[in-house]
């Protein structure tokens, strides 16, 4: 059996090719084998940085590395194959199809004999707690099963340093319990060294030893009582709408009346019918557990798919020539009624910079290009994009590639607001950010609607919430 | 919502249990054969035998058989028609080289349809020695597959959502899917650095001679196998040379 390794990082700092500024300094860090620390820090301070010059991801071609780095006493570049990587996104670190297989992969690249291989796999799946059997088929797994197994495939090759990359920011409460549970068992004994890497570090801190963050200029070790400050402290938001009396802006300004949606050539549907009103001025939260249509609910109250069963319509006032049914406008009326932020804000980008991007909701709404050009100036500065304004929205950070989807919504001013996950993977800060923008919209006389599992989310926001 | 398009393994069916490359070599004997006869007798044997094994490849339900070979009807027809308006040779030879595409086809779409790609895979680089580099790195492309799958739709709508939408303009809608395709394709290329990264991470391609945990066994019934598409193919041309219609290809013939 290997041991678990040793960490030894002094005076480490590393630029990027393409810019300027240090992404990190003054990294000084010493892990003894078999201890577990978590690294923490916001968005851009470098941990992700940190994280790949660690695992020796990081292009010699395409960074300046300074200091000293070592792993077992090795360049990290040297030492990969002491290390047992666990990243971001559960579909792109499975290989093969069947669960077994999968975790044999390591192995085969290893060269290990092909009898010894199967017992390995099969220690690597008990210790993460492997509930199937090996033939399970990789594309039928939740996320949080596949990072699961992806974690075993780590495991199975032995290495003496574990180094996780924010593996649960893809993933619901479910699914970071799930995987936070294997890294539990697969640490237990101490045969290898862990090191988390993960902005959102309360979730972890039952599990590790010690804490350290990355600030400017270096590394700062919290001490043992530690704990990160709440994001919901001090958060000060716009006052709720003040409705008017009149009462016929008192209704909801889209509604699900009975709308339930089933997949073509399937029998369960996807969503059973529901009712659901999103009145103006207020934030509606939907809640509920995976698998029972929260995103379906949001694509058809976003007139994107139209209901199998049921109806949804919306309010008169928005309606287009006497047709209440939003999946039945064309695109360019939506835009102006209703805007939606998908979970994956990249998608919905489709020019290559922040600039155009913001002018072409206005644009394709029949705006004049003076009139959008004003909006896109605004909704830049408004929401802290400005230095930015000509940049490729694909090199943003992941917080501001989510304010950049949700200004692209905002840029034609629609009523209802449709955000499916708008917090996940966002750190203390952007959170507040994002939060605070959606209580505007609601001041505004927006209708918002958030589907969530974020709960801290539908405590300070939320004035109703409608579990599924 | 996908669940036709899972890869996940395929059904264990009698076909199965031969090496993918015992049946590659099959198919191999059997489309040289087709290659060079240009009659209706030769195809039409070994098409009458290729049907016999659609149960052997777990084809027997009408809607699998049609879903797995429609698109090799459509050609067969479609060759056949044209021969049959534009050549000079008559009916009978039409119908030859519509079933001479039949033939050259259907042991692919069994092939398809009984082989793990998995298995395909390990019994290449085992038997044949394709590089793992290849035979891995194509089984680990075709797991994303699906994937793109969901992605079109969601891509779709997200157009949708910026307003972006075609109607029934067919110009818009040609530009819209390119559109669509070119969005699919940086994230599938994004979506491969980072499959990369992590077979990397796992030691793939490292130097290091690779083993295979599941072997690939070649056992005596691939050798039968072999030795009756063989037969078949000699049956067939004997056939078609007794009832005088062999009219082989020749190189420079």
């Amino acid at each position: 059996m290997p041991a678990p390794a040793t960490v030894r990082a002094r005076g480490l700092a590393v630029r990027h090719a393409s810019r300027r500024a240090w992404a990190l300094t003054g990294v000084d860090l010493d892990v003894a084998p078999g201890e577990r620390v978590l690294v923490t820090g916001a968005s851009g301070a470098g941990k992700s940085t940190l994280f790949a010059v660690l695992a020796g991801l990081l292009d010699p071609e395409a960074a300046e590395v300074t200091g000293e780095l070592t792993v077992d006493g090795l360049a990290p570049a040297d030492a990969r194959d002491r290390l047992g990587l666990l990243l971001q996104d559960p579909d792109s670190q499975l290989v093969m199809t069947r669960a077994g297989d999968d975790v044999a992969f390591g192995l085969e690249n290893a060269g290990v004999p092909a009898a010894e291989i199967w017992p390995r796999v099969d220690a690597a799946l008990a210790a993460v707690g492997w509930r199937y059997g090996r033939d399970r088929a990789t594309q039928m797994l939740s996320g949080g099963e596949k990072q699961r197994l992806v974690l075993a495939g780590a495991l199975a090759r032995r290495p003496g340093l574990l180094l996780l990359d924010e593996p649960t920011a893809q993933l619901d409460p479910t699914g970071s319990d799930v995987v936070r549970t294997s890294v539990a068992r697969a640490v237990a004994d101490r045969d290898t060294t862990l090191l988390v890497v993960d902005h959102d570090a309360a979730p972890w801190l039952p599990l590790v030893d010690r804490v350290v963050e990355v600030v400017d200029g270096g590394l700062v070790a919290h001490g043992p009582t530690w704990t990160p400050a709440s994001r919901t402290t001090g958060l000060l938001l716009p006052p709720a709408w003040i409705r008017s009396p009149d009462p016929r802006c008192g209704g909801a300004l889209v509604a699900a009346e009975g709308a339930g949606y089933t997949h073509r050539g399937t029998t369960t549907p996807a969503l059973a019918p529901t009712d659901l009103g999103l009145p103006a001025g207020a934030v509606t939260a939907v809640t509920g557990a995976n698998g029972t249509g929260k995103s379906t609910l949001a694509l058809l109250l976003a007139g994107l798919r139209g209901p199998t069963v049921g109806r949804v319509r919306a309010a008169q006032e928005l309606a287009v020539r006497g047709e209440r049914a939003p999946h039945r406008w064309r695109a360019g009326e939506l835009v102006t009624r209703i805007g939606t932020v998908f979970q994956q804000p990249e998608h919905q980008f489709l020019t290559g910079r922040l600039r155009d991007e913001l002018e072409l909701g206005p644009l394709r709404s029949g705006s004049g290009s003076t009139a959008a050009r004003a909006r896109a100036e605004e909704l830049l500065e408004r929401l802290g994009l400005a230095p930015f304004a000509d940049a490729n929205p694909f090199t943003l950070s992941g917080g501001q590639q989510r304010r950049l989807s949700v200004a692209t919504a905002l840029a034609t001013a629609p009523r209802v607001l449709v955000l499916d996950e708008p917090t996940f993977g966002q750190d203390a800060a952007t959170w507040r950010e994002l939060v605070t923008l959606l209580a505007e919209q609601r001041a505004a006389g927006c209708a918002v609607c958030v589907v969530t599992h974020d709960r801290d989310l539908v405590d300070s926001l939320a004035d109703g919430e409608h579990p599924l | 919502m996908t669940a036709s398009l899972a890869l996940g393994p395929t059904p264990d069916v009698p076909l199965s249990r031969v090496n993918p490359v015992a049946q590659l070599t099959a198919i191999v004997v059997v489309t040289l054969v087709l290659l060079t006869s240009l009659d209706v007798v030769t195809p039409a044997v070994v098409v009458a035998v290729e049907l016999c094994l659609f149960p052997a490849a777990g084809l027997t339900h009408p809607r699998s058989v049609w879903l797995r070979t429609w698109p090799l009807l459509v050609g067969a027809t479609s060759v056949g028609l044209v021969n049959l308006w534009l050549g000079e040779s008559g009916a009978l030879a039409a119908l030859g080289l519509a079933l001479r595409v039949v033939g050259l086809a259907l042991p692919g779409v069994f092939l398809v349809a009984s082989t793990d790609p998995v298995r395909l895979a390990d019994a290449l680089t085992v038997h044949w020695r394709f590089p793992a580099r290849f035979a891995v790195g194509a089984l680990a492309a075709l797991r994303l597959v699906p994937l793109l799958v969901v992605e079109f739709e969601s891509v779709r709508l997200a157009r949708r959502t910026r307003g972006v939408q075609a109607g029934r303009n067919p110009v818009a809608r040609v530009r819209l899917l390119a559109g669509i395709g070119f969005t699919l394709l940086v994230g599938a290329v994004r979506r491969a650095s980072r499959l990369a990264t992590a077979m990397d991470a796992r030691g793939f391609d490292s130097g290091v001679v690779r083993t295979n945990a599941r072997g690939s066994v070649l056992r005596a019934r691939d050798g039968w196998f072999v030795l009756a598409a063989v037969l078949v193919c000699v049956v067939a041309v004997t056939a078609s040379v007794l009832a005088g219609t062999w009219d082989p290809v020749f190189v420079g013939g």
